[in-house]
C-alpha cells in the first residue's frame, strides 16, 4: 500500500502499524513527533496504529532555531 | 532593591535574556551556554525529519528547568503557525509558543497580519503567545487585545547583528503596551542587549550573537551581564542628557 510520508509517496507493508514503519527507518523515537491525517499519534499508541492506503504521515522533530 | 520578576503565562523568570538553539556548531555548546547566561527560556524548532542527520535529539540538550520556546518558523501564513503550535503543545513543550511567520524570503521579515490572526486563535486555546513582528504600534495594541503574553519586535533583520536599527518605533511599543515587549532578532552585541534594556524592554531575545560567537559559553555570559546592567540603569531612572556640559565639580572656591 501507498503512504504519504513527510510529501513523498512511499510503499508498505500491507496492515503495518506504525511502530513497524518507524522501526524498518530505524527511527529514533525519542525525538520523533507523528502527525498522522494531521492529528497527533503518541508514542504509546503507535505499536496498535495500523496504517492505511493513502495514510499521510508528518515524521517531525525538534531541531535548533532561534 | 525587590526582586525584578518578568511573569509571561503562568511562569516567572528571574532572567531577562532569553536565548535560540539555531546556528550552534554543535548541539554540546549549549548546555554551557545556558549555563554562563542564566537564561530560563530558549527557542526550538520543528522540522520533518533528515533521516541521515537524526543521531542526537535537540531536547536532551536543555535543562528541564529550562522553559521551552517553540517557534513556528516555517510557517508561511496564520493557520500553519497554529498547526505547527499545536504539534509542539502535543508533543510536550509546554504552552509556550514564539510565532513567526514569514513570507519574505529575502528580508526574512514578519508577516504581521497572518502574525496577529494566529495569535487570536492561539491565545483563545490557552496558549502563551509571544508573536514576533515588526514595531508597529497599532498592530501591538491589537496583539494585546487578542491576548498575546508579550510582544517581540524586531531590531534588525534575522541573524544581521545590526542591533536596534528601529529603535524608535520600539520605544513606541514599551512607552504604549501593556504586555511585556521583548526584542527579537538584530542585536548582535551585548551593547545592544544593554541599550535596549536601558531603553525599558523587558527582555532580549538573542541567539546568532552567541551561537556563532567564537566562544558561546563566553558570549553569552557577556550578553547576561549587559543585560543585567541595562535593566538595573532602567530601574535606577538614568540622569538626563544635556547638550552643554554642566561641571561634576563646584565652580567656585578655587585656589588661586
Amino acid at each position: 500500500m501507498q503512504l504519504l510520508v513527510n510529501g513523498a509517496k512511499e510503499q508498505c507493508a500491507k496492515d503495518a502499524t506504525l511502530a513497524e514503519l518507524i522501526g524498518h527507518k530505524k527511527l529514533r523515537k525519542d525525538s520523533l513527533v507523528v502527525e498522522l491525517n494531521g492529528a497527533i499519534i503518541k508514542q504509546e499508541l503507535w505499536a496498535t496504529t495500523r496504517l492505511k492506503d493513502g495514510d499521510q504521515l508528518e515524521l517531525l522533530s525538534f531541531v535548533g532555531g532561534g | 532593591m525587590a526582586q525584578d520578576v518578568l511573569q509571561l503565562g503562568s511562569m516567572r523568570f528571574t532572567s531577562r535574556l532569553f536565548t535560540g538553539t539555531g546556528k550552534f556548531a554543535a548541539h554540546a555548546q549549549i548546555p554551557p551556554m545556558l549555563a554562563a547566561s542564566g537564561s530560563q527560556m530558549i527557542t526550538v524548532a520543528l522540522r520533518r525529519i533528515d533521516s541521515a542527520s537524526q543521531t542526537e535529539n535537540i531536547l536532551d540538550f536543555i535543562p528541564k528547568e529550562v522553559t521551552l520556546l517553540p517557534n513556528t518558523s516555517g510557517a508561511r501564513n496564520a493557520e500553519q503557525a497554529v498547526r505547527i503550535a499545536r504539534i509542539a503543545r502535543e508533543a510536550g513543550c509546554g504552552d509556550f509558543i514564539k510565532i513567526e511567520v514569514i513570507t519574505d524570503m529575502k528580508y526574512l521579515m514578519p508577516d504581521n497580519y497572518e502574525t496577529l490572526r494566529a495569535t487570536e486563535i492561539l491565545a483563545k486555546e490557552g496558549f502563551v503567545v509571544l508573536p514576533y513582528v515588526l514595531p508597529d504600534l497599532p498592530l501591538a495594541k491589537r496583539l494585546e487585545a487578542a491576548g498575546a503574553a508579550a510582544v517581540m519586535p524586531l531590531g534588525a533583520p534575522i541573524g544581521t547583528n545590526r542591533g536596534l536599527e528601529t529603535k524608535e518605533l520600539i520605544a513606541l511599543l514599551i512607552e504604549n503596551c501593556t504586555v511585556p515587549v521583548v526584542v527579537d532578532a538584530g542585536i548582535g552585541r551585548p551593547s545592544h542587549a544593554a541599550a535596549a534594556m536601558e531603553m525599558g524592554a523587558d527582555a532580549v531575545l538573542v541567539n546568532t550573537a552567541i551561537a556563532t560567537a567564537q566562544d558561546p559559553a563566553v558570549m553569552a555570559r557577556a550578553f547576561a551581564l549587559a543585560v543585567q546592567a541595562g535593566r538595573m540603569a532602567y530601574l535606577a531612572k538614568m540622569a538626563e542628557e544635556s547638550a552643554v556640559a554642566r561641571a561634576s565639580s563646584p565652580l567656585t572656591g578655587f585656589l588661586h
